[in-house]
């Protein structure tokens, strides 16, 4: 057994976190400024963060993840990280040119109370920032929130650094702040939106930058991510879709405060009915019409359902991760006739609870639905060694469990580190649906066909 | 480039730090040597990252919890601090364990106090208690340890004082703590330092239990990446050799605890471990030896020295029957393999013993190196312990700790006389010693610390070598140049590479990398043929 020391016997913890279901924010944040074109992300800290944060990318998107670090010592945790900061952007603009520098901070930097808009505005004066050059920041300390707040956090400095109050309204344009999810997904929005020949504006997008193709050449900023034009345009587009309540909604409410563009939010587009709403949210917002493509789409997804349903109906799935997901994910399952028994996410907010028990509510089901402290793999792992699932989806980490227990695991969400695809199969829309339920349809066919008696094992099913 | 076509170091050289801003191309200078393995060329080693420049190394936890204790099945490592230091240092480094005989095995666990604001506003001396107490009465393990991060330090938490609190308090379980604050020091290495240290204060020597045996050894500075330590483990026990502990691959706390009752110490990797032999020599009069595992040549030379400190026939002899057999095995492997590797080249940037060690498997290849540098080592790693007298101590080293130790009374025990061991010096047996990387490289061969992004791209672009090794940061920003990367820290999932049987391990690894047909299929086929018709175009 791999978690031999879990016991059954479920004791309350205050203090102790184990195997946690989520982790800090700066990786969110250096994400977040990956998604933009020609953006070098920087970490205001000890080397150590930036080192574990771009080795965890990397890790999980097997692409180059190019960032820098303020190299705190001892020192400069006494006298602050002025300095520091002020050397590495120098450095950064001579050696690696970037467009945008985003500087986001972390627990050392935070708890020292470093004042980046001073620094930066020092770093300006002192001529460290190129002419034209620009530079955006998020505050990001890693005792609060989750990676995912840092994602937020770092979308909304970004849009806070080009936001401009606009007289002009492009009607009909939209923006969409996708959330957290990959580039695959990214890319699938931005194929759902031309399809619908909708005008939009994304930010940020990480398509064409961590699915870059492999030439013999490393291009240091590929040609991905959201161009500095769109974002100086962010506050002419009529308005933003949010999507996701986590990731998303904290950068369209800046923009609504900055520059007077409303939001609409919407869940992020996991599975049929999530993405119909999408679908409609973008129609009615841009006056595009939902292609017949995507109608088609649609039905095909349907199809898929009804041909395999009788595998999926009544299964039950423990799931973990981010709460954006979690939610959407929560709703497609049920949509699958399938019972999602155990939610966890490390990630805190009562929204988060309040839309799953909502969602069981309206499907007549029971959850355990855990976020916030404590709730954390280790806890899940209890719940399932008391009343076992068919089913597991969530990161990598997830398989000890699935191997102790013996349960089909469908890797989902972030970080995987130990499989491909996630970057160019999505799993969001009609086309990302079919996708995770061909997954999960394997899943359980393939159980069936190692477990089979010989005199039942089938060769249709 | 020179006449032969082969371009001149020195030009490289001054290209790479054109680019820099003045004060930091004076700085990077100093870190990037061209290499003379007879005159004596020091380098810089061991100072501040330069902010900005994109450099490999990690930090003082990672060093400490990541590497030095996180390979040891049988505590429960509580990281106190936010949530991310112990995610990312959660199974992510590859350290294999066998269960062993309780069974007890906490590695695939992630444990934190997951500090929140409030924590750091007032304190989380509190919330540490509480933690280490749920740890307790869930686990009941034999030892508890905890990994300050940076906040801790900064807003004051005594987690030692804690530490000794739990202690008392449980009896049965031994608690202590880890100042390994990422921002002490300059890299990983300041934590190997910080670990050395309470690993000998907390740890060796508590138990006396002789296990018995007529050779007994531990080896220091083996992680048991991929299994390395098994390989090693099987090694000795063939050779009639006994293994008291291993720091840390595949270790038990009990392991630490009797290391003291060894009559020897094996350093495999000399930076993250030298402290502990230095002080356990002091302390308990154990004599250290430099070994390395890494190559088969290189095995059986260390077996050899193993061989000669114990002055015994048979264990000679069955050192040099297994040297026979085994090097048999690896001629016959090697022979096929050669031919396709022989010639081709290699840059290695890691770690801090690695890029010496694995260039000795290189070599049996018939492969060159052309440039290595570490990641976080000291001038001795790489000019050799020769220099450690002139190695200035600066403010950054200066914050860490160095134990003050003296004879044990009881313990300490004199395993070689005086004459005993000037004999085995006089016989070639060097103790406490470290030649270092650059006397085994080849002159105008580039050495360089802390090798930046800039430098390692700017590399790659002019030499152009057949495999580059180095971490997964840099893994894939080499590839997309069409130049394969090998991990030296994960061994890319692959191994064990250790010892004879991990050597042919490697040759096959090697082979696959630099001759995988992936490469070439980089450019698609139209590409070529407009190429093709474009100069034919230019042509007519």
């Amino acid at each position: 057994m791999l978690l031999r020391h879990t016991p059954k016997e479920v004791i309350e913890r205050n203090a102790l976190t184990i195997n946690p279901a989520k982790t800090c924010q700066p990786i969110g944040a250096m994400y977040a400024a990956l998604g933009i074109h020609r953006c070098f992300p920087h970490s205001h800290g000890s080397q150590g963060c930036c080192a574990y944060h771009r080795s965890t990318l990397t890790r999980h998107y097997k692409e180059p993840i190019m960032a820098g670090t303020s190299s705190f010592t001892e020192g400069a945790s006494v006298f602050g990280g002025q300095a520091n900061l002020v050397q590495a952007l120098d450095n950064i603009y001579t050696i690696y040119k970037p467009d945008i520098v985003a500087v986001h901070t972390t627990c050392l930097s935070e708890t020292i109370g470093d004042d980046i808009p001073q620094i930066v505005s020092k770093a300006q004066e002192s001529g460290k920032i190129p002419e034209g050059k620009y530079i955006v920041y998020a505050s990001t300390p890693s005792y609060v929130g989750s990676h995912i707040t840092g994602f937020a956090n770092m979308v909304s400095g970004i849009i806070q650094g080009f936001a401009n109050q606009s007289e002009r309204v492009i009607e009909n344009r939209i923006n969409i702040i996708p959330g957290w999810v990959e580039p695959s997904d990214m890319a699938e929005i931005r194929r759902m939106m031309s399809l619908m020949r909708a005008k939009y504006i994304m930010v940020p997008d990480t398509s064409d930058v961590l699915d870059a193709p492999l030439t013999g050449r490393h291009e240091f900023y590929p040609k991905g991510g959201t161009t500095i034009k769109e974002l100086q345009s962010l506050g002419e587009s009529s308005m933003t879709l949010a999507l996701g309540h986590f990731t998303s909604v904290p950068g369209a409410e800046t923009l609504r405060r900055l520059a007077d563009v409303p939001y609409e939010f919407q869940d992020i587009p996991i599975g049929i009915s999530a993405t119909d709403r999408f679908l409609m949210a973008a129609s009615h917002a841009t006056g595009a019409e939902i292609s017949e493509s995507l109608e088609t789409e649609r039905g095909q997804l349907v199809d898929m359902i009804s041909d395999m349903q009788q595998y999926l109906y009544g299964k039950s799935v423990a799931i973990y991760g981010d709460p954006d997901q979690l939610i959407g994910l929560t709703e497609f399952l049920l949509d699958l006739d399938m019972h999602p028994k155990y939610i966890i996410s490390g990630s805190a907010g009562k929204v988060f609870t309040k839309r799953i028990n909502a969602l069981m509510e309206k499907y007549g089901k029971e959850a355990i639905v855990k976020n916030g402290p404590q709730a954390d793999m280790f806890y899940l792992h209890q719940l399932i060694k008391n009343e076992k699932v068919d089913l597991l989806i969530g990161n990598t980490y997830g398989k000890y469990m699935a191997r102790d227990e013996d349960i089909p695991f469908l890797r989902y969400g972030f970080p995987i580190l130990d499989r491909v695809g996630h970057s160019y199969f999505p799993s969001v829309g009609y086309k990302g649906a079919m996708y995770m339920l061909k997954n999960i349809l394997d899943l359980f066919l393939d159980r069936k066909d190692r477990d089979a008696p010989e005199e039942s094992f089938e060769l249709v099913m | 480039m020179n006449n032969k076509g082969i371009p001149i170091p020195e030009i490289i050289k001054d290209n790479i730090m054109s680019k820099y801003p003045a004060k930091v191309a004076k700085k990077r200078s100093k870190s990037m040597v061209i290499n003379d393995p007879v005159a004596s060329i020091e380098i810089q080693a061991n100072v501040r990252t330069i902010p900005g420049i994109i450099t490999q190394r990690g930090c003082s936890y990672a060093g400490c919890k990541g590497v030095v204790l996180g390979p040891t099945r049988d505590i429960v490592n509580l990281t106190h601090g936010p949530i991310g230091c112990g995610f990312y240092s959660w199974l992510t480094r590859r350290n294999q364990t066998q269960p062993g005989p309780d069974g007890e095995n906490y590695m695939p666990y992630c444990f934190s106090t997951d500090m929140q604001d409030e924590n750091i506003v007032f304190g989380g001396e509190k919330k540490l208690k509480e933690a280490i107490q749920e740890a307790y009465d869930i686990f009941h393990p034999k030892a508890i340890s905890i990994f300050s991060t940076c906040p801790v330090g900064l807003i004051g938490d005594d987690i030692h004082s804690v530490a000794v609190e739990m202690k008392e308090k449980f009896g049965d379980c031994n608690v202590f703590g880890f100042s390994c604050e990422g921002y002490k020091g300059v890299s990983q290495s300041a934590g190997h330092h910080i670990a050395n240290n309470q690993l000998f204060k907390h740890l060796v020597g508590n138990d006396d239990t002789n296990t018995g045996g007529k050779f007994r050894i531990n080896l220091l500075g083996e992680y048991n990446i991929g299994g390395d330590a098994f390989l090693l483990e099987k090694m000795f026990e063939d050779l009639g050799i006994t293994l008291v502990a291993t720091f840390s691959g595949n270790s038990s706390v009990t392991q630490f605890e009797r290391s003291h009752t060894a009559d020897l110490n094996c350093i495999m990797c000399h930076r993250s471990i030298n402290y502990v032999a230095e002080m356990m020599e002091e302390k308990y009069g154990i004599p250290w030896l430099k070994v390395n595992f890494i190559g088969a040549e290189s095995t059986a030379k260390s077996l050899r020295k193993i061989a000669s400190f114990f002055r015994d026939d048979e264990l000679s002899a069955n050192v040099e029957k297994m040297i026979t057999e085994k090097m048999a095995i690896v001629k016959e492997q090697l022979k096929e393999i050669y031919p396709r590797t022989e010639n081709k080249t290699a840059m290695l940037f890691v770690g801090g013993s690695r890029a010496h060690h694995y260039q000795d498997l290189f070599k049996e290849l018939g492969m060159k190196i052309l440039a290595a540098g570490y990641e976080f080592a000291h001038r001795d790693d790489y000019e050799g312990r020769e220099v450690l007298p002139t190695i200035k101590v600066d403010a950054d080293s200066r914050n860490i700790e160095e134990i003050k130790v003296e004879k044990d009374p009881a313990k300490y025990k004199e395993r070689l006389s005086p004459e005993e061991k000037a004999s085995l010096e006089s016989q070639g047996l060097q103790f406490n010693n470290y030649d270092g990387m650059m006397k085994e490289m080849d002159p105008k061969s580039f050495v360089i610390d802390d090798i930046s992004h800039w430098e390692s791209e700017e590399l790659i672009k002019t030499l152009k070598p057949d495999i580059f090794c180095a971490g997964i940061k840099e893994k894939y920003v080499i590839q997309k140049s069409g130049v394969p990367l090998f991990q030296m820290h994960s061994y890319d999932y692959g191994g064990p590479f250790a010892g004879f049987e991990g050597a042919v391990n490697f040759y096959k690894e090697i082979d696959r990398r630099v001759n995988t047909k992936v490469w070439g299929l980089m450019q698609a086929p139209w590409k070529k043929e407009a190429s093709i018709s474009a100069s034919l175009i230019k042509a007519s």
